[in-house]
């Protein structure tokens, strides 16, 4: 089952080496993760989406509790919440492709942010299915480059994480 | 105003601040400024060592038997690499030690310079915490944190790694009395609700097994665990970290368990109803296979103070995270305050069956032999010292037979890498426990496959006088991987026997020490007594012994605790 952990840990050197080593020593599996400080600059805000029966979930909140930097972990699959994530993707389009891909773009409730005469680059926020879901939709050959984020995650009214 | 110090001065007085009396280390260029400083006082002294490995397994055997932390000191680069061993060895431990390193000068810091290594980077894996100081101002908050991490909670090793240009650097100091980090601490006190659970499932046991490891030994719990047992009339069995938690030679001792533990003590654990774990991780070599151990049902209660080793490799009913001497208080007090007791004639009956599996005698060996048994040696050892010395191994067979026929009857009186298996470890950690206790009989159990892997250490001992007494069971086999080509590799002994082995005698008396051969069964006690009389004399004993001998019981790797191959 696909698990968000949120975590906060102290903003210092080595301290996203200490999780990402964490991971692979202990063969658990990152599918993506994302960190940036807070509006505490002394904390840093990660995010990891992960994988794993509910006996490894539980390892990896207890092994992330035990780093000396992480100071506080939730899984926020445990509630209601909301996800994000930001894909910037390039996209051939010339011709008759143009109109359907900005359509498709619309659709999606994507912006345009870069145009050339033969590409689109195309902004689009939402939750990790939903970018899939965009890039299933066009022509996977037309794709030139794409960048995403990894997911996001807040928890819903109050349930806030901070220290 | 008070007057502003340099890093290396600074470094020195932290470890005043802390009560350090001996650290153990290697110098060089990274860390010259530190030894200088390290010259010019009195208080810390320092044992220069012959390999920074030894530095780091003296520092821990220190650790292990005074509860104090230990020190090591190592230059940057080579240094640290050599150290790598002994800190991962800590750490499988849970051992609390303080690791110095140097490092190059801030401003050549990944720039490849001569002796460079990162650091903190290696040894992430294999500590409990590593910091890199890259700013005067930050290291004595840094060396407070250091000490407080790892003697506290689930201790472990932290590494400090200094850079050269940071010990020239000049600041006023000061040291922090106290210290709260937002992101560490540790749990003292155990849920009261699950205490509760825990004394009703006590109470309503039939047949009860209290199991317990290393954490008993390291939270000196073994006054509590005694007392709950001795309370309960339940039958205690010891991982081999945890021999000398429940005094051996006690009758409701089972032994210890596990790969090769007791017939009793892993049939008890296979066929209990209620399991109580204290400090304990049921780990690949204890429970074997867990699926087997799940075979039979049972409950089990688990004390630690780290969560994570709470249903990790076996789901429990009721844990209790906690520091276990104040865990264990509650659990008395309370079992105390409740006027019923556990079922006595279930109690009796689980009893009668653990004297039928005792009376299998799975420690046999042949006493007629003409050759010597290293069980035998064991033995003598524990007569001859009357059971009351301080005993370190190496890693092998040798260790084994030292776990299973040296009756620990005292916590930190044996001293062993029971976790990473550390061959080299035995020599150096017992420097470190004769640094700690220098009046106390230290002997090193081993064998002379593990011997040479820190030998050199043998310089260390003859500079300080370290009257160390080596018990080295020697068949010229790494006997461990002997007996597992036997069992398992249809006897083919591959690269196992141990040729062109020195003359230990002559080697010892290289270094000014004096060395014994002893190659007839009679001969064995004699020589131990003549040894222990040489009180200011490191002896090397080398024990010719039985080269087909076989460590039993034995679980093989993968199976369950009752399918263990006997004598």
């Amino acid at each position: 089952m696909r698990h968000i952990i949120s975590l906060l840990m102290e903003n210092e050197a080595g301290a996203l080496s200490r999780v990402a080593g964490l991971f692979s020593a202990r063969g658990y599996n990152i599918e993506s993760l994302s960190v940036a400080p807070t509006e505490d600059p002394t904390l840093s805000r990660m995010t990891l989406v992960t994988s794993g029966s509910d006996e490894v979930i539980e390892q990896v909140t207890k092994q992330l509790n035990k780093l000396i930097e992480v100071v506080k972990v939730i899984d926020l699959i445990d509630g209601n919440h909301i996800e994000r994530e930001l894909m910037l993707v390039k996209i051939r389009a010339t011709g008759a492709d143009r109109d359907e891909i900005k359509r498709l773009a619309d659709i999606f409730r994507g912006c345009i942010i870069d145009v050339t005469d033969k590409s689109y680059t195309i902004e689009l926020t939402g939750t990790s299915s939903k970018l899939d879901a965009f890039l299933g939709a066009i022509d996977n050959s037309a794709v030139l480059e794409t960048v995403r984020t990894g997911a996001s995650g807040i928890g819903r009214g109050d349930w806030v994480l901070k220290v | 105003m008070s007057e502003e110090l340099t890093g290396a001065e600074i470094t020195i007085r932290c470890l005043q601040a802390e009560g350090v009396d001996c650290i153990f280390g290697y110098p060089g260029g990274a860390v010259l400024f530190i030894y200088d400083e390290l010259f010019k006082q009195n208080k810390v002294r320092h044992i220069l060592v012959r390999h920074e490995q030894a530095a780091v397994h003296a520092a821990d055997g220190y650790a292990r038997s005074s509860n104090k932390v230990g020190v090591a000191l190592v230059t940057s680069g080579p240094g640290v690499t050599n150290a790598v061993t002994g800190i991962a060895t800590a750490y499988m431990d849970s051992i609390p030690m303080v690791v110095i390193s140097g490092q190059v000068p801030t401003n050549a810091i990944g720039l490849d310079a001569f002796q460079e290594v990162d650091t903190v980077g290696i040894t992430r894996p294999c500590v409990k915490h590593n910091f890199l100081v890259s700013d005067i101002s930050e290291l004595a908050i840094t060396m407070k944190k250091a000490f407080y991490i790892a003697a506290t909670g689930r201790p472990g090793p932290v590494l400090v790694d200094i850079p050269k240009d940071v010990t020239q650097q000049k600041m006023v100091f000061t040291y922090p009395e106290k210290i709260a980090m937002r992101s560490y601490n540790p749990v003292i006190r155990g849920n009261p609700k699950q205490i509760k659970k825990a004394v009703e499932l006590i109470l309503g046991s039939q047949r009860p097994v209290i199991y317990t490891g290393g954490g008993i030994i390291l939270s000196d719990a073994a006054k509590q665990l005694t007392e709950l047992t001795k309370m309960l009339n339940f039958p205690c069995t010891n991982t081999l970290m945890g021999l000398g938690g429940y005094p051996a030679t006690d009758r409701q001792f089972i032994g210890m368990l596990g790969m090769h533990g007791t017939y009793e003590a892993n049939m008890a654990m296979q066929y209990c109803d209620v399991l109580i774990a204290i400090g304990a991780r049921f780990d690949d070599r204890v429970i074997g296979n867990p699926k087997h151990f799940f075979n039979e049902s049972r409950k089990i209660i688990h004390i630690d103070i780290d969560p994570s080793s709470i249903s990790k490799r076996v789901k429990v009913d009721i844990p209790i995270v906690g520091n276990v001497p104040d865990v264990l208080k509650e659990l008395i007090k309370l079992l105390k305050s409740t006027k019923e007791d556990p079922d006595q004639t279930a109690l009796n009956e689980w009893w009668k069956q653990i004297e039928l599996w005792r009376e299998r005698d799975c420690l046999k060996f042949d006493r007629q032999s003409d050759i010597i048994k290293p069980q035998m040696v064991v033995e003598k050892l524990y007569e001859v010292t009357k059971g009351d010395a301080f005993v370190t191994s190496d890693v092998g067979q040798h260790q084994m037979w030292a776990a299973q026929f040296y009756k620990f009857d005292k916590p930190r009186r044996w001293i062993n890498s029971g976790g990473l298996g550390t061959m080299g470890f035995g020599m150096p950690a017992a420097m470190g426990v004769q640094f700690a206790n220098p009046k106390g009989k230290v002997a090193c159990i081993t064998g002379e496959a593990s011997i040479q892997m820190c030998i050199q250490e043998l310089s260390t001992c003859r500079q300080y006088r370290l009257p160390l007494k080596i018990v080295n069971l020697n068949n010229r086999y790494m006997g461990m991987v002997r007996q597992w080509q036997e069992f398992f590799h249809g006897n083919r002994y591959a690269e196992s026997y141990m040729d062109a082995l020195p003359d230990f005698i002559k080697l010892a008396e290289s270094y000014g020490h004096v060395g014994m051969r002893i190659e007839r069964p009679e001969d064995v006690e004699g020589a131990l007594r003549e040894a222990f009389k040489l009180k200011d004399q490191l002896v090397f004993l080398d024990f010719i012994t039985d080269q087909t001998e076989n460590v039993f019981p034995m679980v093989p790797g993968g199976k369950g605790l009752s399918e263990m191959i006997l004598v």
